[in-house]
């Protein structure tokens, strides 16, 4: 079963945090990435740009809007997410709990809906 | 090899800063991929052109010799850097690579670069203050400071802004190009509302003592004229009209102590005639094009009073009948609004005062102070005191401009002097 | 480049339309995935279960705390997403407004920042 972590915290607190703080947090999360690749739980660990880089889209009747900044303005904010294998909830909830950025912000687990797809990108970890 | 060898060098290179730097600007960006690494080159190549001009004279192509040397020199400072960042070489020598490219630039890829610096500039993926900010610094090269005193803001405010502006175009890689065919519409769009915000702005500024600021109405107007050199399309002849004949009656809607006249009590001969020929004749062409859109037919109303030397010779029904057509292309309240004193002009404030009601009581514009303004003076020429004096008070509780304000404290103090 | 497309929408609202038609905007999800596969863009895309279905994770003086979510209460809900690799933004807007979820909601493009060395590739 896959499920989708996103990583939220509210980005000023990032900001306010020193640089050899937020490398720290970052090596943190890489090596338990590293950790969970062995294990065959992580298919896809991603980053994503501050909020400000965000783009949102919206068709109607053929019109096209596209507008800056974030479809809703949260007090947290996806910082980035992970796609990971998990036999069910209980075990993504405990590799959820164990990002370090789960000590400032929160991790959101959604279970992903398994649709036919292309490609064998998004096939679990060959070496599961 | 100068055209002018009596004029020192200094005060060319000058020159030549007014009429293509920006132009140097925007081929730069394309060719070194990057906002702030081309505004450097570009002030380093004007360094380098007042002491080499000096000793060797004036290039024959100074436009062609400023981007190849900003270009060099943005690749120097990247080996320079490269000693600390290896990945800085590569990206150096794939710059050296394509240079031969660099000396094809024809004045047709010239105007490219100007147009999609404009369009880059007006990304929707940037906010609509960052668009402002943006295309006022980079494209009319105007100063952080200027643009902040245009907009009664504050320099860091606008730097910051501006920042990132550049640090999103960056990293979410909006593209340097001017729009595929499919998406220009929308693009241009974007473009003409940008500058008609700056216009705007500097016509009718939306807080504070003094009502126009000139420098921006012609900063718009300079930009529209480009836009419209670069890019031939009816809509961006219609915005530029639009402008001119606004701007054509700039002395005569303020007088020397700062109050506005409305349309009917402007001084006619005060207007600026050769604004108003230029602009007629634009909507004229635009209208040929059968691509009508709303800024062309805003200006073709503003044609029709334009015609007018006096304020009952103004063909009203030509008026309600372009606002019809406005209804079509853009409906909005406002335009509502606007119609409904025209169709009071034709056919008596009652029919004015009818059209205006409907619109409040669906509640749209009921925090406009216009609305009220014009409600206000329906009543008040159907003799209904009471009800014009509210729509004045409602009207006042609902600007903060000062020119505005005085006008309606004394169309209001008229009304009780009356009664 | 690479750009996460999150879908949100109207979880009410996409409940409440009929079956088929929510089939078929599946279906054409899964159609744009197999388009983008064959001109190299596409890197992932699914479907989310709906939010209710979402759990919080966080931790706080090294006590673990789970409650359900979504962590964000909004208007419309994240349904699903699309991690696609684009020429630039513009690009990646074309992709999105080809995404179903468009239309009857909001595609969000967030960029992804490019580092080496991730433990995945």
């Amino acid at each position: 079963m896959k499920y989708l972590l996103f990583c939220c915290h509210e980005e000023k607190k990032l900001d306010s945090m020193s640089k050899s703080e937020c490398d720290a947090l970052m090596n943190e999360t890489w090596a338990y990435c590293e950790k969970l690749k062995k294990s065959g739980h992580l298919i896809v660990a991603e980053p994503l740009e501050p909020i400000q880089m965000a783009v949102t889209v919206r068709a109607r009747n053929g019109n096209v809007s596209v507008t800056d900044g974030p479809f809703a303005e949260t007090k947290e904010q996806i910082g980035g997410f992970f796609l990971i294998n998990a036999i069910d909830l209980n075990e993504a909830i405990q590799v959820a709990s164990k990002f370090p950025s789960v000590r400032l912000g929160t991790m959101e687990v959604r279970p992903v809906a398994e649709p036919e797809r292309p490609g064998a990108k998004t096939e679990p970890c060959q070496d599961v | 090899m100068s055209e002018r060898p009596t004029k020192p060098v200094r005060e060319v290179v000058e020159e030549v800063y007014r009429t293509e730097s920006r132009r140097v600007l925007a081929t730069l960006i394309r060719l070194l991929g990057d906002f702030d690494a081309a505004e450097e080159a570009l002030h380093e190549a004007f360094a380098v052109a007042v002491e080499q001009w000096t000793r060797d004279g004036i290039p024959a192509n100074p436009r062609a010799w400023l981007v190849s040397t900003g270009r060099f020199k943005a690749i120097d400072r990247m080996r320079r850097r490269s000693r600390f960042d290896a990945s800085l070489a590569e990206l150096a020598t794939q710059m050296e690579s394509s240079i031969d490219d660099a000396q094809e630039n024809t004045d047709e890829s010239i105007d490219d670069d100007r147009l999609r610096l404009i369009f880059t500039c007006c990304h929707p993926a940037l906010s609509s203050e960052a668009q402002v900010a943006m295309t006022l610094r980079e494209v009319c090269g105007l100063t952080t400071e200027e643009i902040a005193r245009s907009f009664l803001s504050s320099p860091p405010t606008i730097a910051q802004r501006i920042v990132r502006a550049k640090a999103k175009i960056r990293k979410a890689r909006i593209p340097y190009e001017v729009p595929s065919e499919t998406a220009l519409p929308d693009r241009l769009d974007a473009v003409l509302r940008v500058i008609y915000l700056v216009f705007n702005e500097g016509y009718s500024a939306s807080s504070g003592e003094s009502l126009t600021r000139h420098d921006l109405s012609a900063e718009a107007i300079r930009l529209g004229r480009l836009l419209l050199e670069l890019l031939p399309d009816a809509e961006a002849m219609g915005l530029l009209a639009l402008m001119l004949l606004h701007d054509s009656r700039r002395a005569a809607r303020i007088s020397g102590t700062g109050e506005l006249f409305l349309l009917e009590d402007q001084d006619r001969s005060l207007w600026n005639r050769d604004q108003i020929a230029e602009g007629g004749k634009l909507v004229e062409q635009a209208f040929a094009s059968r691509q009508v859109g709303s800024y062309t037919i805003q200006a073709a109303i503003s044609g029709v009073h334009s015609q007018a030397t006096h304020p009952t010779e103004t063909d009203w029904v030509q008026i309600v009948s372009l606002y019809d057509l406005l209804m079509q292309a853009s409906p909005s309240p406002i335009v509502e609004l606007n119609r409904a004193v025209a169709v009071a002009m034709r056919d008596g404030p009652l029919a004015g005062l009818n059209l205006i009601d409907s619109v409040l009581r669906r509640g749209e514009l009921s925090n406009y102070h216009l609305a009220h303004a014009a409600r206000a003076d329906f009543c008040r020429r159907l003799g209904q005191t009471a009800e014009a004096e509210a729509a004045y008070e409602r009207a006042l509780g609902l600007t903060q401009q000062k020119p505005e304000r005085r006008f309606l404290e004394q169309r209001l103090a008229g009304l009780q002097d009356h009664s | 480049m690479k750009y996460l497309l999150l879908v949100h929408h109207n979880e009410d609202a996409f409940g409440k339309m009929s079956e088929t038609a929510r089939k078929k905007i599946l279906e054409e999800s899964v159609q744009l995935t197999h388009q983008l596969h064959t001109k190299r863009q596409y890197l992932s895309a699914s479907p989310l279960h709906p939010a209710s279905t979402a759990v919080i994770v966080r931790v706080r003086e090294g006590k673990p705390f789970v409650t359900d979510g979504p962590f964000m209460e909004t208007r419309e809900q994240l349904a699903g997403y699309f991690l696609i690799d684009a020429k630039d933004l513009d690009e990646a807007i074309s992709i999105a407004v080809r995404v179903p979820g468009a239309r009857i909601g909001t595609v969000e493009i967030r960029p992804l920042i490019e580092i080496s060395g991730l433990p995945t590739g």
